[in-house]
């Protein structure tokens, strides 16, 4: 197989067994988790403003009122925002990705000047770096991780890391280099729905819950 | 597998709901809600991680729950729970959690680190690896009537005496009374002031109100030790009282524990809603003292603050009507840092002040209400909890802080004019 042969398994085939296996895969976990369900709460409730799992979904996004959580961890929360919103620009934002998903589900949107994504492509990739180091780094973050977290690390880190290397024509011939950038998107889609990178689906839920069964006390979470 | 075991995993499939599956697959490994934790916080031990205390839960959820973890049980790849591994996290489990909560208010993710650790206790009790301090308390509970073993003649010689100092009645069996009024075992033996402080109070607001001879117990021992089965028993007790005496309210004492499992947990372990109401005295006296009924006279001089017991505050939502009774018999009272909401607990909540092996460890978590306190220096220390208020004497005690610890309810009640005068 050569480049333009590998290139056009990963745009052709590879990508539809990709999308197929994330699309089911999400489906299923998705019906996986959340048709245990859950008991009814029958203790009266108190209704207070600003207790709702619908509250909760939106204020966790940000760093609790007054607890002092993010000079306790720094790395946590700033490289935590920096590389989550770095990702959803370089994704979501490059001109010639929003060309490609045009191409499989026609909907476009405006992009942002390449110059501006190549920046935050170098940004998100250095905080990855940090808070890999972080990682290893903190005790409690060592202690906790396991294979998991180094591998999904890694299956996140490579599809940035070999997209900004073709822009950027660096150390492989650009078809191949993009053909390496797309196979590692794949990878990343396939690992997603079966991985702690599911988070990204259902954090949303997570959230909604805990502010459902406390906001039921009258306490905004 | 031992048929213990058996039980216990059995018990773990049962509780695992919708939100536990989402809350483990939202997991991401950050650690934060260490940093919310107390025993981690002032031991540095990353086995305090409150995420890593529900390692077993998990592991029981990933081989049951989910497609790739059946997969791996099948091909012998997963790690199945032991007993060993059990009995090594009942210190995780019981000794260094409160059930305090903190953990679920920090977690970026927005897991519910407190819910499953409750859910996690189902499954170590029916195993068997509940410490036995707490058992000890369930089983008193359960054949007595009481954790500390308080029978129903004790209550009637506290009456007798409480009738004796402050002249006034101590109605018991009342039917038709307005309010059911319950104590906790550490106010019938530590703290008599408590009863002869409702009976002012309701004196003053002209309320009726009554005591239980088959439910004066508001402890939930049951609940602690995670046996929704025994904490059932204890909580039927109480709402068998309550609609034989047709009372429209029942009084949580100043005990955060009993107040979650009345207000929060007894309609679900009895599997219907109350048809009473339930609140904690906090919340009584703030309702009296809005509507006008409470008249206090005279203020405290000495700079006093306040903790809040994590199941009335956090876990409970009543956070302002405490601060309201404070200013109004308070000079001057100061916060703490981190008050209210975010109030780090005593260290001996969720049964953990039950558990004598566990007391190391409470000692030395008790350093982080030492740094809230040494920031505020008061003259004395308020609370509404009397098992909050047992565990920081002995931790004063323990670091030589000569701060007196008093209940809100009596400092109050010390403030209203006696009747005549």
């Amino acid at each position: 197989m050569n480049e333009m042969q590998f290139l056009t398994w990963v745009r052709g085939t590879g990508l539809n067994i990709a999308v197929g296996i994330f699309l089911l895969g999400v489906i299923w976990r998705l019906i996986e988790i959340y048709s245990l369900g859950r008991k009814k709460d029958l203790s009266a409730p108190r209704n207070v403003p600003g207790a709702s799992g619908w509250h909760t979904v939106f204020r966790r996004s940000m760093p609790p009122k007054d607890m002092g959580m993010v000079k306790k961890s720094p790395v946590s929360y700033i490289g935590g925002y920096v590389f989550h919103i770095g990702l959803a620009v370089v994704v979501f934002l490059f001109a010639p990705h929003i060309k490609f998903i045009e191409s499989v589900v026609g909907l476009s949107w405006p992009g942002l000047p390449s110059q501006f994504v190549d920046l935050v492509a170098v940004i998100t990739i250095a905080a990855m770096v940090v808070v890999l180091a972080d990682r290893i780094n903190k005790p409690v973050k060592r202690y906790l991780s396991t294979f998991e977290d180094w591998f999904t690390w890694t299956v996140t880190f490579l599809p940035v890391l070999t997209g900004w290397m073709a822009v950027q024509h660096l150390l492989l011939p650009y078809t191949t280099m993009l053909a390496l950038h797309i196979l590692s998107v794949e990878i990343l889609l396939v690992v997603l729905p079966f991985t702690k990178l599911f988070h990204a689906f259902t954090v949303w839920g997570s959230r909604y819950y805990n502010g459902a069964v406390n906001g039921h006390k009258g306490v905004a979470v | 597998m031992s048929a213990t075991l058996e039980k216990g995993v059995r018990v773990l499939k049962e509780v695992i709901d919708a939100p536990i599956a989402s809350y483990f697959n939202s997991c991401v490994h950050c650690g934060l809600c260490a940093e919310a934790c107390l025993f981690y916080t002032e031991t540095g031990d990353p086995k305090y991680t409150p995420i890593h205390k529900l390692e077993p839960l998990r592991r029981v959820y990933e081989q049951e729950y989910t497609l790739l973890g059946r997969l791996k049980k099948l091909a012998g790849l997963s790690k199945p729970v032991t007993d060993a591994e059990l009995g090594e996290w009942q210190e995780l489990v019981y000794n260094s959690c409160t059930l305090c909560g903190r953990c679920s208010v920090v977690c970026p993710v927005g897991n519910d680190i407190v819910y499953m650790v409750r859910k996690l206790r189902e499954g170590m009790s029916a195993s068997g690896n509940a410490p036995d301090g707490i058992k000890g308390a369930v089983n008193r509970t359960v054949t007595i009537g009481s954790p500390m073993g308080v029978k129903l003649p004790a209550v009637k010689a506290q009456m007798k005496h409480v009738e004796e100092d402050y002249g006034i009645p101590i109605p018991l069996d009342a039917e038709g009374a307005e309010y059911m009024v319950m104590l906790s075992s550490m106010e019938i033996i530590n703290f008599p002031e408590y009863l002869g402080a409702i009976a002012k109070i309701m004196q003053q607001a002209g309320k009726t109100w009554t005591l239980c001879s088959t439910a004066f117990e508001a402890t939930n021992a049951g609940m602690q030790i995670g046996n929704s089965d025994l904490a059932r028993v204890i909580v039927s007790r109480i709402v068998d009282g309550a609609e034989k005496l047709k009372v429209k309210t029942v009084i949580s004492p100043e005990c955060g524990h009993a107040y979650t499992a009345l207000r929060w947990e007894g309609a679900n372990l009895i599997g219907r809603p109350f048809t009473f109401q339930v609140k904690h005295i906090i919340e009584v006296l703030g309702e009296f003292q809005e509507q006008g009924l409470l008249k206090t006279e005279g203020f405290e001089t000495d700079k006093l603050t306040f903790h809040d017991p994590c199941q009335l505050a956090r876990r409970g939502g009543v956070i302002q009507p405490q601060r309201n009774l404070m200013k109004m018999v308070a000079k001057n009272f100061v916060e703490m840092p981190d008050p209210g909401f975010i109030n780090w607990c005593c260290g001996g909540g969720g049964g953990a002040s039950a558990i004598e092996e566990g007391e190391e460890l409470r000692i030395e978590a008790f350093k982080k209400k030492k740094s809230q306190l040494d920031a505020v220096k008061p003259d004395r220390l308020v609370t509404a909890c009397a098992n909050c208020r047992i565990v920081l004497e002995e931790g004063l005690e323990h670091y030589q802080m000569d701060i007196p610890v008093v209940g809100l309810t009596e400092m109050i009640a010390e403030h209203i004019p006696e009747k005549g005068a």
